[in-house]
């Protein structure tokens, strides 16, 4: 590596292979906004790795001109931590989609987000299963008829922000797939963050779930239901900003911002140390079909899992000097015969 | 106290001893068996030491599923084994008596702790009558101490409460058990002071309670001689006492210097697995980076990361953790990238017997991932040789880039032998270099890589790790092009990729099979892993006998040594003692057609050599 900035175009970071997810799939829209984003942040492809699960979104690794592994169905961030460990110089970004993170790698994810291993978590959110062709996800919502709940299914859904929120994640963001500067500027925020950051997309199956995020993603809708946070601004959304957030009763609530007074509103700060703020944003929304928060809802500073790593490592050498193989195996007492 | 002349007690020489500690979980047992080891691997004895302890942290105390034993053979002769059967059991209550009674040889030496022979401890055991009176011990030669009583005597000095004296009961049987086989006394002091640093009431009580047992052997006239067991004639250098785990984890230690790599190990705790993991986090000053993952499947799949960024990578586990690493197993088989599973065979299925050896996951090994997975499998076959198979395992793993399955067991794990130290100089160099070039061109003639086109001699594919400038590629699970490692559906590319993972395994360079014992023999015994001993004792015992045996060990299941169906060939009679249910057997006769006859066991106790010396003479008989 060098100091001088690393000079890429879009294109670079392209490969050869055939990209096939299906036509009108949102993941294009997620790919070109990560190919579009590499040159800006001016880093290698040489030292750049994806790493995916299984699902259609798992196929991404395929697509970028880095270093890759297309893993196994959930284990990804378990993959992407045993890397991130070895090799603490590497910039890792893990793709996966709800079935992949939130159902068969749920647990895998909530514990690379508590040890905060310094990973770049992209998680493609479409509620539904894409890849085996139409089952309902663990972000679908109560009730949805599928192949394999033909009388609507019966599981109450994950909320992927909450989850992380949960699981001590100290980067928390979402975007749509709709919106390249909005998906651009989320995965630079990710990327600059140390330590683990999640970012949840909603992301479109054309063609199991057509139209899931329409009710807040389409154009027409964005204005009402859209609410775009800002970090030291007070939360607010609508065509003329006319709605708002405040918090209420332990909840965050949308208000008439005539009705409250622009005082009364909720001042989003993604850096408080407590994320039970985060949380109530994250709870505001039951579903794409009102206002719900896009953008940062939390960035704090915590140790980085391979860094502290790195020096207990050095504390060891430090303590006892380079491991010598000769007086290990002497440690426990030897005789002479 | 070392110059205490002796009373006018004969001095009688044996040629060895096999002597049982058995107590409460709580009584210290595995440390005064430890101790007794290690003052009597400084004498210059042989020995083997075999700990055997429940699964359960504190069992109800006083029960038979609390005792807690450890049995050590001490020789002036090379032994292979523990022993089969105590020839001394010190029984510290009424359950240990009566749990490791059945144990004990006919005429064998009983130490009893009396005191702990009250209503309430032989109701716990399950004894209708009290076993010192009521003739259970006939037939064996007893010798009733009062143990807590004489202990609390001894240690009330110092000032120690008598609830806190009693727990010093374990050092007065040491004491003890060190005069009746001369035994020094200084290491033991040493031995205390250290490990009970800067608790000085402790160092005094332990002290003490040892003085008192070695002084009332010496006093109490009530025995007729005391023993000597002169050195053994063991080949001349430097030893160390080792149990399996440990060796194994200096063995992952020493491969990642022999191949310059940095190691990384993911792992969850699981029981007789988890001391491995102890072992390697304390080694970060060699460059270990222990991981303890959410769960048995994040540690394989963690490593399975580590070895795409270049790390000498490690899984341990046991029992069910092996299934649950199958997946992880079946991508690094697909990825073709080095990793070592350890595992340490353990009683099923499924929680099983936890602290109890089988030999019961050769074919989950073999076969236990979908598909044809083929994978090397390499097993040691005493604590020692634990340091050698990770170190084979590791040169295997690097040079054809797979993983490989390294068999060990609770056996192995937990038991001890000297260990005559290698010469760190002639350890093998097992590195591999990194690959950082160009190995192919594209159709303009510009350089290009080609993550599958493997080595011609070794099929490995090559290794480049990300950070190497111009070598990015992707790989994963889906079939890959031979060669570029595209994805393919083809069927003919995945009928070859099929054909290759199976030629590089099979291709893989092991040693030749030797015999051992009479090589002319008609008759001989097939083994792996921790049955060694046992056989090698066996054949021992069958040539004092007059009778031809010889013995075939395999280090390596996969791929078997090439040599291995010619061998067997020529014996009229071949059996296999496994702790399994034949699946040795099973895989030579599929494969060579041989008639091998099986012998099995499955009861979580390892072969005694009498067991399978009469499985030989049947055998011999039959045949």
């Amino acid at each position: 590596m060098t100091d001088t900035p690393t000079r890429t175009e879009p294109a670079d970071w392209a490969t050869d292979q055939e990209v096939r997810w299906c036509p009108g799939c949102g993941d294009y829209s997620i790919l070109t906004a990560m190919r579009m984003l590499m040159p800006e942040l001016e880093v290698d492809r040489e030292n750049t790795v994806f790493i995916s699960g299984i699902g259609c979104a798992a196929r991404f690794p395929y697509y970028m001109n880095t270093y890759g592994m297309h893993g196994i169905h959930g284990r990804a961030p378990a993959i992407a931590t045993g890397l991130a460990m070895a090799r603490p110089d590497l910039d890792i970004w893990v793709i996966g989609g709800d079935g992949d993170m939130m159902s068969i790698g749920g647990n895998h994810l909530i514990h690379a987000l508590r040890r905060n291993v310094n990973l770049n978590i992209l998680l493609f959110n479409n509620m539904i299963y894409g890849l085996t062709k139409g089952q309902f996800s663990p972000t679908s919502e109560v009730g949805k008829i599928t192949k394999s709940s033909p009388m609507g299914s019966l599981d109450a859904p994950f909320n992927p922000v909450s989850v992380a929120l949960g699981a001590e994640a100290s980067f928390v963001a979402r975007t749509h797939d709709m919106d390249r500067q909005h998906m651009m500027e989320m995965f630079r925020r990710a990327h600059d963050h140390k330590g683990a950051s999640i970012v949840e997309v909603f992301q479109n199956c054309n063609v199991f779930n057509d139209g899931a995020w329409e009710g807040i993603t389409k154009k027409q809708n964005r204005d009402g239901n859209l609410i775009s946070l800002e970090h030291g601004k007070p939360i607010k959304f609508g065509a003329d900003g006319e709605f708002g957030v405040v918090v209420e009763n332990g909840a965050a609530k949308v208000v008439s911002v005539a009705d409250v007074g622009e005082a009364a509103l909720l001042v989003h700060d993604e850096t408080k140390p407590d994320p039970s703020t985060a949380f109530m944003l994250s709870r505001l929304s039951r579903g794409p079909f009102e206002p719900t928060p896009v953008g940062v809802f939390r960035a704090v500073e915590r140790i980085e899992y391979a860094t502290s790593s790195t020096a207990q490592l050095a504390m060891a050498q430090n303590d006892k000097g380079s491991g010598d193989l000769s007086s290990l195996l002497r440690s426990r007492g030897t005789w002479q015969v | 106290m070392t110059d205490t002349a002796p009373r006018e007690l004969p001095l009688q020489e044996l040629d060895e001893v096999i002597i049982r500690f058995a107590g409460d979980s709580g009584d210290g047992m595995q440390l005064t068996g430890d101790q007794f080891t290690s003052i009597s691997a400084a004498l210059g004895n042989d020995l083997a030491t075999l700990p055997e302890f429940p699964a359960e942290i504190r069992a109800p105390q006083g029960t038979l599923a609390g005792v807690s034993a450890f049995q050590v053979r001490i020789s002036d002769f090379a032994i292979t084994t523990p022993g089969d059967a105590p020839t001394v059991l010190v029984a510290m209550n009424p359950a240990a008596l009566k749990a490791q009674l059945k144990n004990l040889v006919q005429g064998g030496a009983i130490i009893l702790n009396t005191d702990a022979f009250n209503e309430r401890n032989l109701e716990k055991a399950g004894y209708e009558s009290d076993p010192l009176e009521d003739g259970t011990l006939d037939g064996y030669r007893s010798y009733p101490v009062p143990m807590s009583q004489i202990t609390r005597d001894a240690v009330a000095e110092h000032g120690v409460k008598p609830r806190d004296a009693e727990r010093s009961k374990n050092f007065f049987a040491l004491g003890l058990i060190s005069w009746m086989y001369t035994r020094p006394v200084e290491p033991t002091m040493e031995f205390i002071n250290t490990k009970f640093h800067g608790k000085e009431l402790v160092i005094k009580a332990n002290e003490a309670a040892f003085r008192a047992g070695y002084n009332f052997g010496e006093t109490a006239e009530l025995f007729e001689s005391h023993y000597e067991i002169k050195p053994a004639d063991l080949p001349s250098g430097e030893y160390t006492n080792v149990n399996g785990n440990t060796a194994l984890a200096w063995g992952c230690a020493a491969a990642g210097q022999l191949a310059r790599l940095p190691i990384f190990l993911g792992s969850y705790p699981i029981t007789p697995a988890s001391d491995i993991l102890h072992d390697l986090s304390e080694l970060k000053h060699f460059g270990v980076r222990t991981f303890q993952a959410e769960d048995e499947i994040a540690a394989a799949a963690s490593a399975v990361g580590a070895a795409f960024g270049g790390a000498l990578s490690f899984t341990t586990t046991s029992g069910p953790g092996v299934a649950l690493k199958g997946e992880a197993m079946g991508l690094a088989v697909s990825l073709e990238l080095p990793l070592v599973v350890i595992d340490i065979q353990r009683g099923g299925p499924s929680t099983g017997l936890p602290t109890k050896p089988e030999q019961a996951d050769l074919m989950m090994a073999m076969y236990g991932r979908h598909s044809e997975s083929p994978m090397p499998i390499v097993a040691p076959r005493s604590p020692a040789d634990c340091f050698n198979a990770a170190i084979e395992a590791c040169r295997i793993a690097l040079r054809y880039r797979t993983p490989v399955m390294l068999l060990s067991d609770g056996y192995l794990a937990t038991s001890s032998e000297p260990w005559l130290l290698p010469d760190i100089d002639s350890l093998p160099d097992i590195g591999v270099d990194f690959h950082t070039g160009f190995n192919g061109t594209n159709e303009d003639g510009e350089g290009i890589f080609l993550p599958y086109l493997r080595d011609p001699e070794t099929l490995a594919r090559p290794w480049a790790i990300p950070g190497t400038p111009n070598l990015m590629h992707r790989i994963g699970g889906i079939e890959k092009e031979d060669g570029s490692g595209n994805i393919s559906y083809d069927p003919e590319n995945h009928q070859k990729m099929v054909d290759l993972r199976a030629a590089k395994i099979e291709a893989i360079d092991v040693p030749d099979v030797e015999v051992s014992g009479d090589a002319d023999a008609d008759f001989c015994m097939l083994g792996w892993g921790s049955t060694w001993g046992a056989i090698d004792a066996a054949v021992d015992r069958l040539q004092q006998a007059g009778k031809k045996a010889a013995h075939v060990h395999l280090s390596h299941l996969n791929p078997l040594p090439k040599n291995l169906e010619e061998v067997l060939s020529k014996f009229e009679t071949v059996i296999c003692p496994e702790m399994n249910d034949g699946q040795l057997v099973n895989l030579i006769r599929a494969k060579y057609l041989l008639d091998i006859k099986p012998v099995n066991k499955m009861n979580g106790v390892p072969f005694t050599t009498a067991e399978i010396e009469s499985a030989a003479l049947q055998a011999m008989e039959a045949s």
